[in-house]
């Protein structure tokens, strides 16, 4: 049965929640409005805040709608079908709901929903005006998944994720047979998603996103109602806690690419990256300026232009990531869903709005009497943000080539232009300089800001610069740190670790809630530190040494010797020498839900298109059995894990599982590393090739060799000997009968260094002959004992030969990575101490401002009385 | 001169910095005609060119070569550019995966000794996940 009622359902609600918020922006604009009686504002006000309500409402009714197709597996609509399965774990059927395009508008609208609730509770006096910029961000957003045609204009407004599959796809051959035809299961979620972090970070980033509607709200709201000053003190602990979460969500998403994509780092300058670190740069700047623009008027005018423009550029990022605009450029981006045209209409109907606002009253903006000293503590923060914008310039300008490319074409002229082809290295040259500047600005504006140096007074700096040098040039001459601009990129964090470290413990003993800003620095300057000799200092482990096996090919040779060999190849059990660590692939392991660790693939055969497999043998992990044989248990089919052992020179062994991912349905095999986490510094260690685990060998032509005992053979290049041939009473998945006989042959082969035994049977059973093979995977090689001539004494045995199993992997050290998750964690502690303190700041001013309304009231109902 | 109009100038200059690079830095696409031209004349850039995997008849890939038991880190194919001309790419890095799925591949890198040697490998997968729409995967070589 086809459950139409719940997608009508959401799919109304999400018409309603549009009009809702159309109906919100209107009647919040006319409260907003100044001119009407106190009475009209308050009538409009509360109509408003129930139409807002409404929309609440429903957007929560969408929310629900859509959880409840997917969790209760209603494959019969697309979305269900495209992004669930029946095998997903339950916490990852969440992340189903925002892996594609409509839920994660979902995820912003939801978030818009939930802020704006907080600032109409918190907030009253600023309720009509920045509510309205709110509701007409909201109406902009469900339109996006509206899924609505106008009739007569064939012009499709949204896409809806309450589509039918049959509505998708009507051409599916199947329909013509069942036009009621409901998949019995979804196509699963991207395995790469499939990860924790995955479940944590879109929410986060989303929710980021969607706080820096807050302090631009703010910002319209005081132009609009001319209260140039005032936005600031309840905008700022906002857009301090859109600032953490913005950071973490990216950072989430940078910690993610690190455990589970092969790049092998953290940040990959990925345009989709970019865009969202952009608009932080920007929010960062903002913060800055905002802290002093309740005195400097330079810094408020600033502060209305980047809070604007961080909002814009959150829209830009989202109109980049999701418009198709990127396409061969990005590695994740969306594709296109033909919300472009909807899309830039959403960027530039605000751009236009917003600027058009700032230009109209600049005129009214106060500005400066007197030029701003250089020992000020306004000059310094101003210049910090400065440098900030400059570096988020300098990245957009780079990830906007694919737009340029578009733009050029609207124009009939083709660019042709595309991405710098060593983006590391183009954006290190600005980048670190930019970085270097920022760090040290931190130290020097945190001395001016609590007033510790001054004109002619600069003598408290010294003593946090002597120490910083003297550390530096510890750390630059222990670690080796040689290129000019490492070391000066190690210096200046130094510098502000030592700068903010010394205000920090000047402030801690006065109140240490206002250290907010100096811990935040220092967790700045160490993840520079971090990501300093993570990047810079990576080395790769897997430098291929076999030069015997190059030198075999004369073309191998006469390549450039001194070319990168960064991938070795490891045979099954074989083991390879890899810088100091001796490396062997042991085995390849799966695993399963509800036992630790991953087990051997050959314990289990896996269950085809499902997530089931059955016990080969009983499961004994740890001493402890979990099944018996023949039972059947779940499994995650798509993960396969590559045991590979690594001996230390001392002699310690420890084991890494490299994962590959194999999913027919998404049509890849995806691999992701294993990490071996060390104080110092971490391995990572990924497979960049197997052999498809999945598939069956192919084997060659049966060649038969008939010998006699102790006779020698050659098979696949190695020298076989037939030890003996011995009557056994047992042979694996064969019941023998009375009367039945079977005897296994014991055939010795000599690897290099190895010998192999193996001992294939052959069975006589109710008078018929039964062959098993054996099948060793470490030679590729396949035995079969074919045939026992008593006359002549002679044993026929038939051998296949397949490719042997091997993997091709990469290892790389990462040396005091931990140092920047380090300073992820000081950084983030920052944030929280400094937004708790603007938001008590705030609240303590709100409430003095009420109390001063409600005595203003009184007053003047006793004058009346009177 | 005031202090803000000295500043105003610094940043100026920054910001035409940065665009001056950033053109200079960019690359760009060209077909296998223009990158040799180009090897010519000495330009030592790297470049961008788009081309789909030489397949006969059948569907099969052809002059693709990848024999990771001699050398793991050597790649090569026949790349066909929209103008239909063939050239080998060599690749000094592991086979990407999924490689001989991909429906159009983009190479960065630049002509060196009659082959095109590749640093970077985007592939561009059909796959049914994306409704017949396209997905884009990152190769990329180790620098040398």
């Amino acid at each position: 049965m086809i459950h139409s009622t719940i997608g009508s359902a959401g799919h109304l609600l999400v018409i309603i929640a549009f009009v809702t918020a159309l109906v919100a922006t209107f009647a919040y604009f006319k409260a907003g409005m100044a001119g009407g009686s106190i009475e009209d504002t308050l009538t409009w006000k509360r109509f408003a805040r129930i139409v807002f309500y409404t929309h609440v409402a429903a957007v929560v009714g969408v929310v629900f709608s859509l959880y409840w197709i997917i969790g209760n597996h209603y494959f019969e609509y697309h979305y269900a079908w495209k992004n669930s399965s029946l095998s997903l774990p339950t916490g990852y059927t969440i992340s189903s709901f925002w892996q594609d395009q409509e839920g994660s508008f979902l995820l912003w609208i939801f978030w818009n929903v939930v802020l704006g609730c907080v600032l109409i509770f918190t907030n009253r006096s600023w309720e009509a005006p920045v509510m309205t910029v709110f509701a007409l961000v909201q109406a902009f957003l469900t339109s996006m998944i509206l899924g609505v045609v106008i009739p007569g204009l064939d012009l499709k407004i949204g896409s809806t994720p309450f589509l039918l599959l049959k509505e998708v796809m009507p051409d599916l051959p199947v329909y013509k047979m069942d036009p009621n035809f409901i998949p019995k299961d979804g196509n699963g979620l991207n395995p790469l998603l499939q990860n924790y972090w995955m479940v944590i970070h879109p929410p986060t980033l989303f929710l980021g996103f969607a706080s820096t509607l807050i302090p631009f709200s703010f910002a319209i709201a005081g132009l609009w109602s001319k209260k140039i000053q005032e936005w600031i003190r309840p905008a700022l602990p906002w857009a301090l806690f859109s600032a953490l979460v913005l950071g973490v969500g990216i950072l989430m998403g940078a910690y993610w690419a690190y455990e589970t994509l092969n790049f092998g780092s953290y940040w990959n300058w990925d345009p989709v990256e970019n865009s969202s670190i952009v608009p932080w740069l920007i929010l960062v700047a903002a913060v800055h300026t905002m802290i002093i623009g309740r005195r400097n008027a330079t810094a408020l005018k600033t502060s209305f232009i980047l809070t604007i423009a961080t909002f814009i550029l959150i829209l830009y990022s989202t109109f980049m990531t999701r418009s198709g605009v990127l396409g061969n450029a990005s590695v994740h981006s969306f594709t296109d869903l033909g919300l472009s045209g909807q899309l830039l209409v959403y960027l530039l109907t605000f751009t236009v709005v917003s600027i058009a606002l700032l230009v109209y009253r600049w005129k009214s903006l106060p500005s400066d009497d007197e030029e701003v000293s250089t020992y000020s503590q306004e000059f310094w923060i101003f210049i910090g943000a400065t440098v900030l914008c400059l570096s988020g310039f300098q990245i957009l300008a780079t990830t906007s080539i694919p737009v340029y490319n578009k733009i050029a074409e609207a124009f009939g002229t083709i660019l042709n232009m595309a991405l710098p082809a060593d983006q590391i290295s183009h954006y290190n040259k600005f980048q670190l300089w930019f970085f270097s500047i920022i760090i040290v600005l931190t130290g020097v504006g945190q001395f001016f800001w609590w007033k510790r140096v001054g004109k002619g007074n600069l003598q408290a700096l010294y003593n946090p610069l002597l120490i910083a040098l003297l550390i530096s040039a510890a750390v630059i001459t222990f670690k080796g740190v040689k290129d000019i601009q490492y070391i000066v990129l190690l210096t200046t964090a130094i510098f502000a670790i030592v700068a903010n470290g010394t205000i920090l413990l000047n402030i801690l003993r006065g109140n240490y809630g206002l250290s907010g800003g100096a811990v935040t620095h220092i967790g700045v300057a160490l993840m520079l530190v971090g990501i300093l000799f993570s990047s810079a200092y990576t080395r790769v482990v897997s430098i291929n040494n076999s030069g015997l096996m190059i030198s075999r090919s004369e073309e191998f040779t006469s390549n450039d010797n001194k070319e990168n060999k960064e991938n070795i190849t490891l045979w099954l059990n074989k083991a390879e020498k890899m810088g100091d660590y001796m490396l062997t692939w042991r085995d390849v392991r799966v695993e399963p839900r509800h036992i630790p660790g991953y087990i051997p693939k050959s314990w289990v055969d896996i269950v085809e298109g499902d997530f089931h497999a059955v016990a080969l043998r009983d499961i004994v992990v740890n001493n402890k059995k979990y099944n018996s044989k023949g039972d059947t248990i779940e499994i995650f089919p798509e993960n396969f894990y590559y045991e590979i052992e690594y001996r230390e020179p001392s002699g310690r062994i420890f084991t890494l599982f490299p994962r590959v991912q194999i999913n027919p349905r998404m049509g890849g095999i995806v691999s992701s590393p294993d990490i071996q986490r060390k104080v110092d510094k971490d391995l990572y260690t990924y497979v960049s090739m197997v052999t498809n685990p999945t598939a069956e060998p192919i084997w060659s032509k049966t060649e038969n060799f008939t010998v006699s005992l102790r006779d020698t053979f050659f098979v696949n290049d190695y020298v076989a000997i037939l030890d003996n041939v011995v009557r056994t009473e047992e042979v694996e998945g064969v019941t023998l009968g009375e009367g039945d006989a079977a005897v296994k042959a014991i055939v010795r082969i000599l690897d290099k260094d190895k010998e192999f035994v193996i001992t294939p049977s052959f069975v006589i059973r109710d008078r018929l002959v039964a062959r098993k093979p054996e099948v060793s995977n470490d030679l590729g090689l396949r035995l079969q004992f074919q045939e026992i001539n008593p006359q002549t004494g002679q044993f026929t045995f038939g051998v296949n030969t397949t490719q042997r199993d091997f993997i091709v992997m990469k290892a790389t050290e990462k040396p005091l990575i931990n140092i920047l998750w380090l300073g992820t964690f000081v950084l983030v502690i920052g944030f929280i101490m400094a937004t708790i303190r603007r938001f008590k700041d705030f609240v303590k001013m709100r409430n003095k401002e009420e109390a001063q309304a409600a005595g203003q009231t009184k007053a003047k109902t006793k004058v009346q009385v009177a | 001169m005031k202090k803000i109009q000295i500043f105003g100038l610094v940043i100026i200059a920054v910001a035409i910095g940065i665009i001056v690079s950033t053109a200079g830095d960019a690359s760009t696409y060209v077909d296998f005609t223009k990158a040799k031209e180009m090897a010519q004349d000495g330009d030592n850039e790297s470049i961008h060119v788009v081309g789909k995997l030489k397949k006969d008849a059948a569907g099969q890939i052809l002059e693709m070569a990848y024999q990771p038991e001699i050398d793991p880190n050597y790649f090569e194919f026949t790349l066909v550019d929209n103008n239909n001309v063939e050239q080998k790419v060599i690749y000094k890095n592991s086979k990407p995966q999924d490689f001989d799925k991909s429906e159009q591949v983009v190479v960065v890198g630049k002509m060196k000794d009659g082959s095109f040697s590749a640093e970077k490998i985007l592939m561009k997968c059909p796959s049914k996940y994306e409704n017949g729409k396209m997905e884009t995967t990152e190769h990329t070589a180790a620098k040398s």
